[in-house]
C-alpha cells in the first residue's frame, strides 16, 4: 500500500506513523494539509498532534483543511482511512465518524500504556487481529473520552480497564463499512521492543493489507 | 453589528470540568453549589444592515463549525 500521511500545522506524530507503516513494508509519505489531489494513495493515516491548535474544539478548524476534501473522497470510495488520536477527533468533527470526544473523566491528561481487546475484526484497523486479542499500547491524551449520543458508533478496540469514561470503553470506533476508524491509543508508538511493545504492529499490518471495503 | 454567540454543552453530555470546579468551590465551603457548566462565548463583529439577515448567516456559521452539533447547542444574540 502507498498510504499518505497527513501534516497540518501542530501534527505532530506523523514520523512515527511513517517509520511504523515503512517498516512493515508499507510505502508511505508525508502530505501537507493544503494538498487536493491524493489520487495517487490506497489510503490516509491522519496522525496526532494539536492540528490547528486544537483551538475552537480539538479537530474543528483541520476539518476544513483542504486535503480533507479527498480524506473523504477516499472514505466514500471505501478506501482505509486511519485517524489516530487527534486524528480520531478530526474524524469525528468532519462526519466521517459517529460522536466526538471530550475530556478525560478525571481531567487527567493520560499518558502511558493501556491495554485493549479488539472487538471487531471487520475494520481496516483490526483486520488482522483476532478478536478478543488484548494489545498494549500507548495513550497520549486529554480529550480522549469519546461519546456517541445516538448510539451509531462500531467499536472495534476496548479498554480493558477504561481509563479515561469513553463510552462502552471504546478505545477504536468504525463506521458502518469498516473503512473508517479512529483510534485513540497510539498503534505508531508499539511498533518494536525498543518502544516498549511491539503490540501495535498488528493494527499497522491490518490498515497496510485493508482491501478496499464495500 | 456586534454578535455574541453562546455556545453550551448539551445537558446529558458531561462536562467533567464544571464537575472539577463545583468539587473545589465545595471544598472551599460553597456548599450552596448544587452545579456548574462551563461553556463558550463567541463575541463577532460583523458587517450589514439588518439584524436578521445577521443572525441568519451567523446562525448558518454555528451550525457549520462553531457548534458541535453531536454535544452542544447555541444561542445568537444581534446587538447594533
Amino acid at each position: 500500500m502507498r498510504a499518505a500521511v497527513a501534516v497540518f500545522p501542530g501534527t505532530n506524530c506523523e514520523h512515527d506513523v511513517v517509520h511504523g507503516l515503512t517498516s512493515l513494508g508499507g510505502d508511505a509519505e508525508l502530505v501537507w494539509h493544503r494538498e487536493t489531489d491524493l489520487s495517487g494513495f490506497d489510503g490516509v493515516v491522519l496522525p496526532g498532534g494539536f492540528a490547528h491548535g486544537d483551538y475552537l474544539r480539538t479537530g474543528a478548524i483541520a476539518r476544513f483543511s483542504p486535503v480533507m476534501a479527498e480524506v473523504e473522497r477516499m472514505a466514500r470510495e471505501g478506501l482505509p482511512v486511519l485517524g489516530i488520536c487527534n486524528g480520531f477527533q478530526v474524524l469525528c468533527e468532519s462526519g466521517l465518524l459517529p460522536g466526538a470526544l471530550i475530556a478525560n473523566r478525571d481531567l487527567a491528561f493520560i499518558c502511558r500504556f493501556v491495554e485493549v481487546e479488539v472487538t471487531d475484526t471487520d475494520t481496516v484497523l483490526t483486520r488482522a487481529a483476532e478478536l478478543g486479542q488484548r494489545i498494549e499500547i500507548p495513550l497520549n491524551s486529554y480529550e480522549g473520552s469519546w461519546v456517541d449520543p445516538a448510539g451509531t458508533g462500531r467499536i472495534a478496540l476496548r479498554y480493558v480497564d477504561d481509563p479515561n469514561g469513553s463510552q462502552d470503553g471504546a478505545a477504536a470506533v468504525a463506521n458502518r463499512r469498516g473503512n473508517v476508524v479512529g483510534v485513540m491509543p497510539h498503534p505508531e508508538r508499539g511498533v518494536e521492543g525498543l518502544l516498549g511493545s511491539s503490540d501495535g504492529q498488528i493494527l499497522f499490518e491490518g490498515f497496510l493489507r485493508s482491501p478496499v471495503m464495500a | 453589528m456586534k454578535v455574541t454567540v453562546e455556545i453550551t454543552r448539551r445537558p446529558e453530555i458531561a462536562d467533567p470540568q464544571g464537575t472539577t470546579i463545583q468539587r473545589a468551590l465545595t471544598d472551599l465551603g460553597h456548599n450552596d453549589v448544587v452545579s456548574v457548566r462551563v461553556d463558550r462565548v463567541i463575541h463577532l463583529d460583523v458587517t450589514g444592515e439588518d439584524p436578521e439577515t445577521v443572525r441568519t448567516m451567523v446562525e448558518d456559521m454555528c451550525r457549520q463549525v462553531l457548534a458541535n452539533p453531536v454535544l452542544e447547542d447555541f444561542t445568537v444574540a444581534v446587538g447594533e
